[in-house]
Protein backbone atom coordinates (compact mmCIF):
# COMPACT_ATOMS: atom_id res chain seq x y z
CA UNK A 1 0.00 0.00 0.00
CA UNK A 2 2.90 2.54 0.98
CA UNK A 3 4.47 1.65 -2.25
CA UNK A 4 1.40 2.74 -4.35
CA UNK A 5 0.66 5.96 -2.19
CA UNK A 6 4.28 6.69 -3.49
CA UNK A 7 4.13 6.15 -6.99
CA UNK A 8 0.62 8.35 -7.03
CA UNK A 9 2.34 10.95 -5.02
CA UNK A 10 5.80 11.11 -7.60
CA UNK A 11 3.44 10.80 -10.66
CA UNK A 12 1.25 13.64 -9.03
CA UNK A 13 4.28 15.59 -8.40
CA UNK A 14 5.85 15.20 -11.79
CA UNK A 15 3.00 15.92 -13.62
CA UNK A 16 2.17 19.04 -11.50
CA UNK A 17 6.17 19.95 -11.86
CA UNK A 18 5.88 19.39 -15.90
CA UNK A 19 2.75 21.57 -16.51
CA UNK A 20 4.00 24.17 -14.16
CA UNK A 21 7.44 24.43 -15.99
CA UNK A 22 5.52 24.42 -19.09
CA UNK A 23 3.26 27.07 -17.87
CA UNK A 24 5.48 29.21 -16.39
CA UNK A 25 8.11 29.19 -19.58
CA UNK A 26 5.41 30.18 -21.62
CA UNK A 27 4.16 33.39 -19.69
CA UNK A 28 7.87 34.25 -19.37
CA UNK A 29 8.70 34.60 -22.68
CA UNK A 30 5.56 36.23 -23.19
CA UNK A 31 5.80 38.53 -20.76
CA UNK A 32 9.67 38.68 -21.40
CA UNK A 33 9.53 40.17 -24.63
CA UNK A 34 6.40 42.08 -24.23
CA UNK A 35 8.19 44.32 -21.13
CA UNK A 36 11.91 44.55 -23.36
CA UNK A 37 10.37 45.05 -26.41
CA UNK A 38 6.83 47.47 -25.96
CA UNK A 39 8.82 50.21 -24.89
CA UNK A 40 10.83 50.57 -27.81
CA UNK A 41 8.33 50.52 -30.53
CA UNK A 42 6.98 53.94 -31.44
CA UNK A 43 5.25 55.77 -34.24
CA UNK A 44 8.89 56.98 -35.60
CA UNK A 45 10.18 53.36 -35.86
CA UNK A 46 6.89 52.25 -37.27
CA UNK A 47 6.46 54.50 -40.16
CA UNK A 48 9.59 55.58 -41.24
CA UNK A 49 12.59 53.72 -43.14
CA UNK A 50 16.69 53.41 -41.60
CA UNK A 51 18.84 56.34 -42.49
CA UNK A 52 21.66 55.93 -42.22
CA UNK A 53 22.42 59.89 -42.63
CA UNK A 54 20.25 60.80 -39.85
CA UNK A 55 20.90 57.20 -37.77
CA UNK A 56 16.92 56.74 -38.16
CA UNK A 57 15.61 53.18 -37.49
CA UNK A 58 12.08 52.18 -38.79
CA UNK A 59 10.77 49.12 -39.82
CA UNK A 60 8.02 50.08 -42.24
CA UNK A 61 10.03 48.68 -45.06
CA UNK A 62 10.09 45.18 -43.03
CA UNK A 63 6.64 45.56 -42.21
CA UNK A 64 5.67 46.18 -45.74
CA UNK A 65 7.71 43.28 -46.80
CA UNK A 66 5.94 40.77 -44.96
CA UNK A 67 2.95 41.82 -46.22
CA UNK A 68 3.96 41.46 -49.70
CA UNK A 69 5.42 38.30 -48.63
CA UNK A 70 2.31 37.04 -47.07
CA UNK A 71 -0.33 38.16 -50.54
CA UNK A 72 2.22 36.68 -52.81
CA UNK A 73 2.62 33.62 -51.13
CA UNK A 74 -1.44 33.13 -50.48
CA UNK A 75 -2.41 33.73 -53.77
CA UNK A 76 0.04 31.07 -55.17
CA UNK A 77 -0.37 28.11 -52.54
CA UNK A 78 -4.27 28.80 -52.20
CA UNK A 79 -5.13 26.95 -55.87
CA UNK A 80 -2.61 24.31 -55.74
CA UNK A 81 -3.11 23.19 -51.92
CA UNK A 82 -7.09 23.65 -52.78
CA UNK A 83 -6.51 21.51 -56.21
CA UNK A 84 -4.44 19.24 -55.06
CA UNK A 85 -7.23 18.53 -52.41
CA UNK A 86 -9.88 18.47 -54.61
CA UNK A 87 -8.00 16.01 -56.99
CA UNK A 88 -6.90 13.80 -53.62
CA UNK A 89 -11.04 13.94 -52.58
CA UNK A 90 -13.15 13.87 -55.57
CA UNK A 91 -11.45 12.48 -58.28
CA UNK A 92 -8.43 10.31 -57.24
CA UNK A 93 -9.28 6.48 -57.48
CA UNK A 94 -6.46 5.10 -57.55
CA UNK A 95 -4.98 4.02 -54.12
CA UNK A 96 -1.19 4.19 -55.20
CA UNK A 97 -1.72 7.96 -56.41
CA UNK A 98 -3.28 9.08 -53.47
CA UNK A 99 -0.60 7.61 -51.03
CA UNK A 100 1.98 8.97 -53.10
CA UNK A 101 0.49 12.32 -53.22
CA UNK A 102 0.19 12.33 -49.45
CA UNK A 103 3.63 10.75 -48.79
CA UNK A 104 4.97 13.70 -50.46
CA UNK A 105 3.23 15.93 -48.88
CA UNK A 106 3.94 14.92 -45.24
CA UNK A 107 7.87 15.03 -46.89
CA UNK A 108 7.56 18.42 -47.41
CA UNK A 109 5.95 19.37 -44.17
CA UNK A 110 9.10 17.83 -42.72
CA UNK A 111 11.53 19.76 -44.64
CA UNK A 112 13.51 21.92 -42.18
CA UNK A 113 13.22 25.48 -43.56
CA UNK A 114 17.26 26.38 -44.23
CA UNK A 115 16.95 23.44 -47.01
CA UNK A 116 14.31 24.95 -48.21
CA UNK A 117 15.66 28.69 -48.35
CA UNK A 118 18.83 26.13 -50.03
CA UNK A 119 16.68 25.04 -52.61
CA UNK A 120 15.07 27.88 -53.35
CA UNK A 121 18.68 29.68 -53.52
CA UNK A 122 19.04 27.07 -56.69
CA UNK A 123 16.10 27.01 -58.16
CA UNK A 124 14.18 30.41 -57.91
CA UNK A 125 17.31 32.67 -57.22
CA UNK A 126 19.78 30.87 -59.66
CA UNK A 127 17.79 28.92 -62.29
CA UNK A 128 14.80 30.84 -62.86
CA UNK A 129 16.66 33.79 -62.70
CA UNK A 130 14.89 35.95 -60.02
CA UNK A 131 17.80 37.06 -57.73
CA UNK A 132 17.20 37.78 -54.58
CA UNK A 133 14.01 38.61 -54.46
CA UNK A 134 10.56 38.57 -52.15
CA UNK A 135 9.01 36.63 -55.34
CA UNK A 136 11.97 34.17 -54.71
CA UNK A 137 11.51 34.18 -51.20
CA UNK A 138 7.59 34.05 -51.51
CA UNK A 139 7.65 31.18 -54.26
CA UNK A 140 9.97 28.92 -51.91
CA UNK A 141 7.58 29.60 -49.49
CA UNK A 142 4.46 28.09 -51.35
CA UNK A 143 6.06 24.69 -51.26
CA UNK A 144 6.60 24.94 -47.52
CA UNK A 145 2.91 25.64 -47.10
CA UNK A 146 1.73 23.75 -49.75
CA UNK A 147 0.92 20.79 -47.41
CA UNK A 148 -0.40 22.87 -44.30
CA UNK A 149 -3.47 23.79 -47.14
CA UNK A 150 -3.83 20.66 -48.81
CA UNK A 151 -4.74 19.11 -45.65
CA UNK A 152 -6.64 21.52 -43.40
CA UNK A 153 -8.45 21.86 -46.90
CA UNK A 154 -8.98 17.75 -47.27
CA UNK A 155 -10.12 18.04 -43.64
CA UNK A 156 -12.78 19.83 -44.51
CA UNK A 157 -14.03 18.21 -48.09
CA UNK A 158 -13.98 15.38 -45.39
CA UNK A 159 -16.82 16.56 -43.93
CA UNK A 160 -18.88 17.54 -47.10
CA UNK A 161 -21.50 14.74 -46.51
CA UNK A 162 -21.43 12.06 -49.37
CA UNK A 163 -25.61 12.99 -50.03
CA UNK A 164 -24.99 16.61 -50.93
CA UNK A 165 -22.45 15.43 -54.26
CA UNK A 166 -25.21 12.14 -54.93
CA UNK A 167 -27.70 14.40 -55.14
CA UNK A 168 -26.90 16.87 -57.18
CA UNK A 169 -25.47 14.11 -59.55
CA UNK A 170 -28.78 13.00 -59.67
CA UNK A 171 -30.01 16.08 -61.02
CA UNK A 172 -27.90 15.74 -63.82
CA UNK A 173 -24.45 18.14 -63.12
CA UNK A 174 -21.49 17.42 -64.25
CA UNK A 175 -18.51 16.70 -61.96
CA UNK A 176 -16.43 20.02 -62.80
CA UNK A 177 -20.01 21.67 -61.62
CA UNK A 178 -20.72 19.44 -58.80
CA UNK A 179 -17.34 20.78 -57.60
CA UNK A 180 -17.86 24.34 -58.35
CA UNK A 181 -21.13 24.98 -56.58
CA UNK A 182 -21.78 21.70 -53.78
CA UNK A 183 -17.97 20.66 -52.93
CA UNK A 184 -16.06 24.14 -53.06
CA UNK A 185 -18.58 26.48 -51.23
CA UNK A 186 -18.24 23.52 -48.29
CA UNK A 187 -14.36 23.46 -48.40
CA UNK A 188 -14.18 27.54 -47.03
CA UNK A 189 -13.54 26.61 -43.52
CA UNK A 190 -10.71 24.38 -44.30
CA UNK A 191 -9.06 27.15 -46.77
CA UNK A 192 -9.59 29.63 -44.25
CA UNK A 193 -8.13 27.73 -41.52
CA UNK A 194 -5.07 26.54 -44.15
CA UNK A 195 -4.67 30.58 -45.00
CA UNK A 196 -4.23 30.97 -41.31
CA UNK A 197 -1.97 28.48 -40.55
CA UNK A 198 -0.07 29.73 -43.61
CA UNK A 199 0.46 33.28 -42.57
CA UNK A 200 1.55 32.15 -39.33
CA UNK A 201 4.77 30.40 -40.55
CA UNK A 202 4.97 33.01 -43.30
CA UNK A 203 5.25 35.27 -40.63
CA UNK A 204 7.82 33.19 -38.45
CA UNK A 205 9.91 32.37 -41.06
CA UNK A 206 13.22 33.69 -41.16
CA UNK A 207 15.97 30.43 -42.52
CA UNK A 208 14.64 29.74 -45.54
CA UNK A 209 14.10 33.56 -46.97
CA UNK A 210 17.34 34.48 -45.71
CA UNK A 211 19.05 33.58 -48.61
CA UNK A 212 15.81 34.17 -51.11
CA UNK A 213 14.46 37.07 -50.09
CA UNK A 214 17.73 39.07 -48.62
CA UNK A 215 17.93 41.68 -46.34
CA UNK A 216 17.44 44.97 -47.73
CA UNK A 217 15.24 47.75 -46.11
CA UNK A 218 14.43 49.83 -49.24
CA UNK A 219 10.68 51.12 -49.20
CA UNK A 220 8.78 49.88 -52.05
CA UNK A 221 5.60 49.47 -53.63
CA UNK A 222 3.91 46.09 -54.04
CA UNK A 223 4.93 44.97 -57.36
CA UNK A 224 8.57 46.50 -57.04
CA UNK A 225 8.89 44.94 -53.93
CA UNK A 226 8.54 41.75 -55.16
CA UNK A 227 10.60 41.79 -57.55
CA UNK A 228 13.51 43.02 -54.92
CA UNK A 229 14.90 42.29 -52.38
CA UNK A 230 13.90 42.95 -49.33
CA UNK A 231 13.89 41.81 -45.26
CA UNK A 232 10.72 40.49 -43.61
CA UNK A 233 9.88 41.34 -39.95
CA UNK A 234 11.64 37.84 -38.79
CA UNK A 235 14.63 38.65 -40.61
CA UNK A 236 15.31 42.19 -39.74
CA UNK A 237 15.40 41.07 -36.11
CA UNK A 238 17.81 38.44 -36.46
CA UNK A 239 20.11 41.63 -38.80
CA UNK A 240 19.32 43.45 -35.76
CA UNK A 241 20.33 41.44 -33.27
CA UNK A 242 23.29 39.41 -34.52
CA UNK A 243 25.20 41.71 -36.98
CA UNK A 244 23.94 44.91 -35.99
CA UNK A 245 23.70 44.35 -32.18
CA UNK A 246 20.64 46.91 -32.04
CA UNK A 247 18.88 44.50 -28.94
CA UNK A 248 16.36 47.45 -28.67
CA UNK A 249 15.25 47.43 -32.47
CA UNK A 250 15.49 43.71 -32.03
CA UNK A 251 13.18 43.53 -29.06
CA UNK A 252 10.63 45.93 -30.20
CA UNK A 253 10.53 43.39 -33.65
CA UNK A 254 10.16 40.92 -31.15
CA UNK A 255 7.32 42.25 -29.18
CA UNK A 256 5.41 42.90 -32.32
CA UNK A 257 5.96 39.26 -33.77
CA UNK A 258 4.72 38.52 -30.16
CA UNK A 259 1.62 40.22 -30.82
CA UNK A 260 1.15 38.95 -34.04
CA UNK A 261 1.64 35.45 -33.14
CA UNK A 262 -0.78 35.89 -30.46
CA UNK A 263 -3.57 37.74 -32.53
CA UNK A 264 -2.95 34.69 -35.44
CA UNK A 265 -3.75 32.03 -32.74
CA UNK A 266 -6.45 33.64 -31.21
CA UNK A 267 -8.24 33.96 -34.69
CA UNK A 268 -7.47 30.02 -35.11
CA UNK A 269 -9.31 29.26 -31.63
CA UNK A 270 -12.13 31.60 -32.51
CA UNK A 271 -12.47 30.48 -36.11
CA UNK A 272 -12.40 27.13 -35.45
CA UNK A 273 -15.38 27.07 -32.77
CA UNK A 274 -17.32 29.63 -35.56
CA UNK A 275 -17.43 26.59 -37.81
CA UNK A 276 -17.87 24.35 -35.24
CA UNK A 277 -20.69 25.91 -34.29
CA UNK A 278 -21.70 26.24 -37.54
CA UNK A 279 -21.18 22.72 -38.75
CA UNK A 280 -23.36 21.71 -36.02
CA UNK A 281 -26.56 23.45 -37.01
CA UNK B 1 -22.55 16.25 -75.43
CA UNK B 2 -19.33 15.47 -76.17
CA UNK B 3 -17.84 19.13 -75.57
CA UNK B 4 -18.70 18.31 -71.93
CA UNK B 5 -17.32 15.33 -72.22
CA UNK B 6 -13.71 17.02 -73.19
CA UNK B 7 -14.20 19.82 -70.50
CA UNK B 8 -14.95 17.57 -67.51
CA UNK B 9 -11.69 15.71 -68.76
CA UNK B 10 -9.84 18.78 -69.52
CA UNK B 11 -10.60 19.65 -65.99
CA UNK B 12 -9.83 16.48 -64.47
CA UNK B 13 -6.54 17.11 -65.90
CA UNK B 14 -6.17 20.08 -64.61
CA UNK B 15 -6.71 18.70 -60.67
CA UNK B 16 -4.49 15.29 -61.28
CA UNK B 17 -1.99 18.21 -62.51
CA UNK B 18 -2.62 20.41 -59.16
CA UNK B 19 -2.42 17.39 -57.25
CA UNK B 20 1.18 15.72 -58.44
CA UNK B 21 2.34 19.91 -58.06
CA UNK B 22 3.92 17.91 -54.42
CA UNK B 23 5.35 14.86 -55.55
CA UNK B 24 7.28 17.20 -58.39
CA UNK B 25 8.27 19.67 -55.40
CA UNK B 26 9.66 16.53 -53.89
CA UNK B 27 11.56 15.31 -56.43
CA UNK B 28 12.89 18.69 -57.50
CA UNK B 29 14.10 18.85 -54.25
CA UNK B 30 15.79 15.60 -53.84
CA UNK B 31 17.43 16.25 -57.27
CA UNK B 32 18.51 19.40 -56.95
CA UNK B 33 20.12 18.65 -53.59
CA UNK B 34 21.61 15.41 -54.95
CA UNK B 35 23.06 17.31 -58.23
CA UNK B 36 24.76 20.15 -55.71
CA UNK B 37 25.93 17.38 -53.37
CA UNK B 38 27.89 15.22 -55.46
CA UNK B 39 30.26 17.22 -56.68
CA UNK B 40 32.64 18.34 -53.34
CA UNK B 41 32.01 14.75 -51.96
CA UNK B 42 33.67 13.43 -54.85
CA UNK B 43 36.28 16.32 -54.93
CA UNK B 44 36.67 16.21 -51.11
CA UNK B 45 35.99 12.35 -51.03
CA UNK B 46 33.31 10.78 -48.55
CA UNK B 47 35.40 9.54 -45.91
CA UNK B 48 37.26 12.50 -45.12
CA UNK B 49 34.34 14.77 -45.62
CA UNK B 50 31.84 12.66 -42.96
CA UNK B 51 34.23 11.76 -40.86
CA UNK B 52 37.11 14.81 -40.73
CA UNK B 53 37.32 16.38 -37.49
CA UNK B 54 38.67 19.90 -38.96
CA UNK B 55 36.38 22.74 -40.52
CA UNK B 56 39.12 24.61 -42.18
CA UNK B 57 36.76 26.36 -45.36
CA UNK B 58 39.39 28.91 -46.37
CA UNK B 59 42.98 28.57 -45.37
CA UNK B 60 45.56 27.65 -47.75
CA UNK B 61 45.06 23.98 -47.59
CA UNK B 62 41.16 24.05 -46.57
CA UNK B 63 39.58 20.81 -44.22
CA UNK B 64 36.06 20.31 -45.03
CA UNK B 65 35.30 17.14 -41.90
CA UNK B 66 32.00 17.69 -41.11
CA UNK B 67 32.02 15.30 -38.29
CA UNK B 68 31.76 18.48 -35.98
CA UNK B 69 28.55 19.27 -37.20
CA UNK B 70 27.12 15.62 -37.13
CA UNK B 71 28.38 15.12 -34.14
CA UNK B 72 26.92 18.60 -32.57
CA UNK B 73 23.22 18.40 -34.08
CA UNK B 74 22.90 14.64 -33.14
CA UNK B 75 24.21 15.83 -29.44
CA UNK B 76 22.03 18.76 -29.31
CA UNK B 77 18.75 16.79 -30.46
CA UNK B 78 19.44 14.22 -28.17
CA UNK B 79 20.26 16.58 -25.67
CA UNK B 80 16.66 18.55 -26.48
CA UNK B 81 14.83 14.99 -26.09
CA UNK B 82 16.29 14.32 -22.82
CA UNK B 83 15.27 17.73 -21.70
CA UNK B 84 11.97 18.40 -23.51
CA UNK B 85 10.30 14.81 -23.69
CA UNK B 86 10.33 13.92 -20.03
CA UNK B 87 8.45 17.64 -19.50
CA UNK B 88 6.41 17.40 -22.40
CA UNK B 89 5.19 13.55 -21.95
CA UNK B 90 4.22 14.49 -18.14
CA UNK B 91 2.40 17.80 -19.18
CA UNK B 92 0.41 15.91 -22.24
CA UNK B 93 -0.72 12.94 -19.63
CA UNK B 94 -1.52 16.15 -17.44
CA UNK B 95 -3.81 18.26 -19.66
CA UNK B 96 -5.03 15.03 -21.44
CA UNK B 97 -6.45 12.98 -17.87
CA UNK B 98 -6.37 15.45 -15.09
CA UNK B 99 -7.01 19.07 -15.78
CA UNK B 100 -9.58 20.40 -15.63
CA UNK B 101 -11.28 21.30 -18.73
CA UNK B 102 -10.50 24.66 -18.25
CA UNK B 103 -7.05 24.30 -17.53
CA UNK B 104 -7.03 22.23 -20.60
CA UNK B 105 -8.26 24.36 -23.06
CA UNK B 106 -5.70 27.63 -21.06
CA UNK B 107 -3.19 25.28 -21.98
CA UNK B 108 -3.63 24.05 -24.99
CA UNK B 109 -3.73 27.95 -26.04
CA UNK B 110 -0.19 28.67 -24.26
CA UNK B 111 0.90 25.45 -26.15
CA UNK B 112 -0.03 26.87 -29.72
CA UNK B 113 1.64 30.20 -28.77
CA UNK B 114 4.69 28.46 -27.78
CA UNK B 115 4.46 26.64 -31.15
CA UNK B 116 3.67 29.93 -33.38
CA UNK B 117 6.32 32.27 -31.80
CA UNK B 118 8.84 32.16 -34.68
CA UNK B 119 12.27 30.86 -33.56
CA UNK B 120 13.97 34.22 -34.12
CA UNK B 121 12.45 35.50 -31.09
CA UNK B 122 13.56 32.29 -29.33
CA UNK B 123 17.02 33.18 -30.26
CA UNK B 124 16.75 37.08 -29.40
CA UNK B 125 15.40 35.75 -25.64
CA UNK B 126 18.41 32.96 -25.09
CA UNK B 127 20.95 34.92 -26.32
CA UNK B 128 19.78 37.87 -23.77
CA UNK B 129 18.77 35.30 -20.66
CA UNK B 130 20.09 32.09 -21.41
CA UNK B 131 23.34 32.49 -23.05
CA UNK B 132 24.44 35.32 -20.14
CA UNK B 133 22.94 32.94 -17.41
CA UNK B 134 25.24 30.14 -18.85
CA UNK B 135 28.02 32.61 -18.51
CA UNK B 136 27.78 33.58 -15.26
CA UNK B 137 26.47 30.02 -13.44
CA UNK B 138 29.60 28.10 -14.83
CA UNK B 139 31.80 31.16 -14.75
CA UNK B 140 32.48 30.57 -18.57
CA UNK B 141 34.15 32.95 -20.62
CA UNK B 142 31.63 32.90 -22.97
CA UNK B 143 27.94 31.25 -22.32
CA UNK B 144 27.00 30.93 -26.24
CA UNK B 145 27.17 26.90 -26.28
CA UNK B 146 25.73 23.47 -27.28
CA UNK B 147 24.21 24.01 -23.65
CA UNK B 148 22.14 27.26 -24.71
CA UNK B 149 21.15 25.47 -28.02
CA UNK B 150 19.92 22.31 -25.97
CA UNK B 151 17.73 24.31 -23.89
CA UNK B 152 16.36 26.66 -26.41
CA UNK B 153 15.71 23.33 -28.55
CA UNK B 154 14.19 21.64 -25.32
CA UNK B 155 11.75 24.80 -25.50
CA UNK B 156 11.04 24.89 -29.13
CA UNK B 157 10.20 21.03 -29.37
CA UNK B 158 7.61 21.18 -26.57
CA UNK B 159 4.69 22.51 -28.41
CA UNK B 160 5.05 19.48 -31.16
CA UNK B 161 5.53 16.64 -28.50
CA UNK B 162 2.50 18.07 -26.25
CA UNK B 163 -0.09 18.30 -28.48
CA UNK B 164 0.76 15.00 -30.57
CA UNK B 165 1.52 13.36 -26.97
CA UNK B 166 -2.47 14.59 -25.96
CA UNK B 167 -4.31 13.93 -29.52
CA UNK B 168 -2.91 10.44 -29.08
CA UNK B 169 -3.84 10.14 -24.75
CA UNK B 170 -7.43 11.69 -25.54
CA UNK B 171 -8.18 8.75 -28.21
CA UNK B 172 -7.65 5.78 -25.76
CA UNK B 173 -11.26 4.26 -25.39
CA UNK B 174 -12.49 4.93 -22.10
CA UNK B 175 -13.94 1.79 -21.96
CA UNK B 176 -9.81 0.38 -21.46
CA UNK B 177 -9.03 3.00 -18.52
CA UNK B 178 -12.59 2.40 -17.01
CA UNK B 179 -11.92 -1.59 -16.77
CA UNK B 180 -8.67 -0.67 -15.01
CA UNK B 181 -10.49 1.91 -12.81
CA UNK B 182 -13.10 -0.77 -11.51
CA UNK B 183 -10.19 -3.32 -11.11
CA UNK B 184 -9.36 -0.93 -7.92
CA UNK B 185 -6.33 0.73 -9.51
CA UNK B 186 -5.63 4.13 -8.81
CA UNK B 187 -6.43 7.25 -11.67
CA UNK B 188 -2.49 7.73 -11.61
CA UNK B 189 -2.48 4.05 -12.36
CA UNK B 190 -4.54 3.79 -14.92
CA UNK B 191 -3.25 6.86 -16.92
CA UNK B 192 -0.01 5.52 -16.40
CA UNK B 193 -0.41 1.72 -16.95
CA UNK B 194 -3.00 1.05 -18.84
CA UNK B 195 -3.78 4.88 -21.35
CA UNK B 196 0.12 5.53 -21.92
CA UNK B 197 0.97 1.95 -23.18
CA UNK B 198 -2.44 2.04 -25.19
CA UNK B 199 -1.00 5.56 -26.62
CA UNK B 200 2.33 4.74 -27.11
CA UNK B 201 2.51 5.33 -30.93
CA UNK B 202 0.86 8.50 -30.88
CA UNK B 203 3.53 9.57 -28.00
CA UNK B 204 6.50 7.87 -29.94
CA UNK B 205 5.28 9.95 -33.15
CA UNK B 206 5.75 12.94 -31.00
CA UNK B 207 9.27 12.31 -30.13
CA UNK B 208 9.98 11.48 -33.43
CA UNK B 209 8.37 14.77 -34.71
CA UNK B 210 10.34 16.44 -32.12
CA UNK B 211 13.43 15.02 -33.15
CA UNK B 212 12.54 16.37 -36.62
CA UNK B 213 11.80 19.92 -35.26
CA UNK B 214 15.07 20.13 -33.31
CA UNK B 215 17.65 18.57 -35.94
CA UNK B 216 16.21 20.89 -38.60
CA UNK B 217 16.02 23.91 -36.52
CA UNK B 218 18.60 26.76 -38.00
CA UNK B 219 17.86 30.73 -36.59
CA UNK B 220 17.59 30.44 -33.07
CA UNK B 221 20.59 27.87 -32.76
CA UNK B 222 22.58 30.05 -35.00
CA UNK B 223 22.15 33.08 -32.29
CA UNK B 224 22.99 31.44 -28.97
CA UNK B 225 25.33 28.40 -30.16
CA UNK B 226 28.32 30.61 -30.42
CA UNK B 227 28.91 29.64 -34.07
CA UNK B 228 32.52 27.50 -33.71
CA UNK B 229 33.53 24.48 -35.87
CA UNK B 230 34.65 22.63 -32.19
CA UNK B 231 33.63 19.17 -31.77
CA UNK B 232 30.63 19.23 -29.30
CA UNK B 233 31.40 20.10 -25.65
CA UNK B 234 28.52 20.99 -23.48
CA UNK B 235 30.24 24.50 -22.75
CA UNK B 236 31.63 25.22 -26.02
CA UNK B 237 30.36 26.79 -28.94
CA UNK B 238 29.34 24.75 -31.37
CA UNK B 239 27.76 24.45 -35.17
CA UNK B 240 25.05 22.32 -35.99
CA UNK B 241 24.55 20.77 -39.94
CA UNK B 242 21.66 23.54 -40.57
CA UNK B 243 23.95 26.43 -38.95
CA UNK B 244 27.32 25.26 -41.30
CA UNK B 245 25.05 25.80 -43.79
CA UNK B 246 23.33 29.01 -43.14
CA UNK B 247 26.24 30.75 -41.96
CA UNK B 248 28.33 30.17 -45.06
CA UNK B 249 26.00 30.74 -47.76
CA UNK B 250 26.42 34.52 -47.74
CA UNK B 251 29.55 34.41 -48.76
CA UNK B 252 31.06 31.31 -49.94
CA UNK B 253 32.34 30.07 -53.17
CA UNK B 254 34.01 27.61 -55.01
CA UNK B 255 34.82 24.38 -53.39
CA UNK B 256 33.76 25.90 -49.80
CA UNK B 257 29.90 26.20 -51.82
CA UNK B 258 29.92 23.17 -52.74
CA UNK B 259 31.07 21.62 -49.49
CA UNK B 260 27.66 23.56 -47.97
CA UNK B 261 25.31 22.05 -50.37
CA UNK B 262 27.04 18.38 -48.92
CA UNK B 263 26.50 19.29 -45.62
CA UNK B 264 22.46 20.20 -46.39
CA UNK B 265 22.64 16.58 -48.62
CA UNK B 266 23.19 14.87 -45.73
CA UNK B 267 21.26 17.44 -43.40
CA UNK B 268 18.15 16.03 -45.71
CA UNK B 269 19.33 12.31 -45.71
CA UNK B 270 18.80 12.55 -41.80
CA UNK B 271 15.64 14.24 -42.01
CA UNK B 272 14.31 11.11 -44.54
CA UNK B 273 15.43 9.09 -42.43
CA UNK B 274 13.50 10.49 -39.67
CA UNK B 275 10.57 10.69 -41.98
CA UNK B 276 10.57 7.04 -42.79
CA UNK B 277 10.71 6.58 -39.08
CA UNK B 278 7.29 8.58 -38.56
CA UNK B 279 5.92 6.57 -41.27
CA UNK B 280 6.13 3.69 -39.49
CA UNK B 281 4.78 4.68 -36.58
CA UNK B 282 1.84 6.42 -38.30
CA UNK B 283 0.84 3.36 -40.13
CA UNK B 284 0.94 1.28 -37.04
CA UNK B 285 -1.01 3.68 -35.14
CA UNK B 286 -3.39 3.64 -38.12
CA UNK B 287 -3.22 -0.29 -38.00
CA UNK B 288 -4.13 -0.49 -33.78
Amino acid sequence: MRSRNVFIWTVRLLMWLAAGITAALTLFLLGYVLIKGLPNITWELLSTRPSYLTGRIGILPDILNTVYIIIATLVFVLPLGVGAAIYLTEYATNKRVVGIIEYAAETLSGIPSIIYGLFGTLFFCNFMDLNKSLLAGALTLVIMNLPTVMRTTQESLKTVPQSYREGAFGLGAGKWRVIRTVVLPSCVDGVITGCILSVGRIVGESAALLFTAGFAHALNGFFEGLSSSGATLTVALYVYATEEGDFEVAFAIAAILMILTLLINLSAILIGKYFERKNKV
Amino acid sequence: MKNDKLFERIVHGIFLILGLVTVACVLLITVYLVVSGIPAIAQIGLWDLLFGKAWVPTGSEPQFGILPFILSSVYGTAGALVLGVPIGFLTAVYLSKKASPKVKQLMSAAVSLLAGIPSVVYGLVGMMVLVPGIRDLFSLPDGASLLAAIIVLAIMILPSIISVSITALDAVPKEYEDASLALGATPEETWFRVSVPAAKSGIATAVVLGVGRAIGEAMAVMMVSGNVANMPSLFESVRFLTTAVSSGMGYADGLYRQALFSIALVLFLFIMLINAVLNFFLKGEKRS
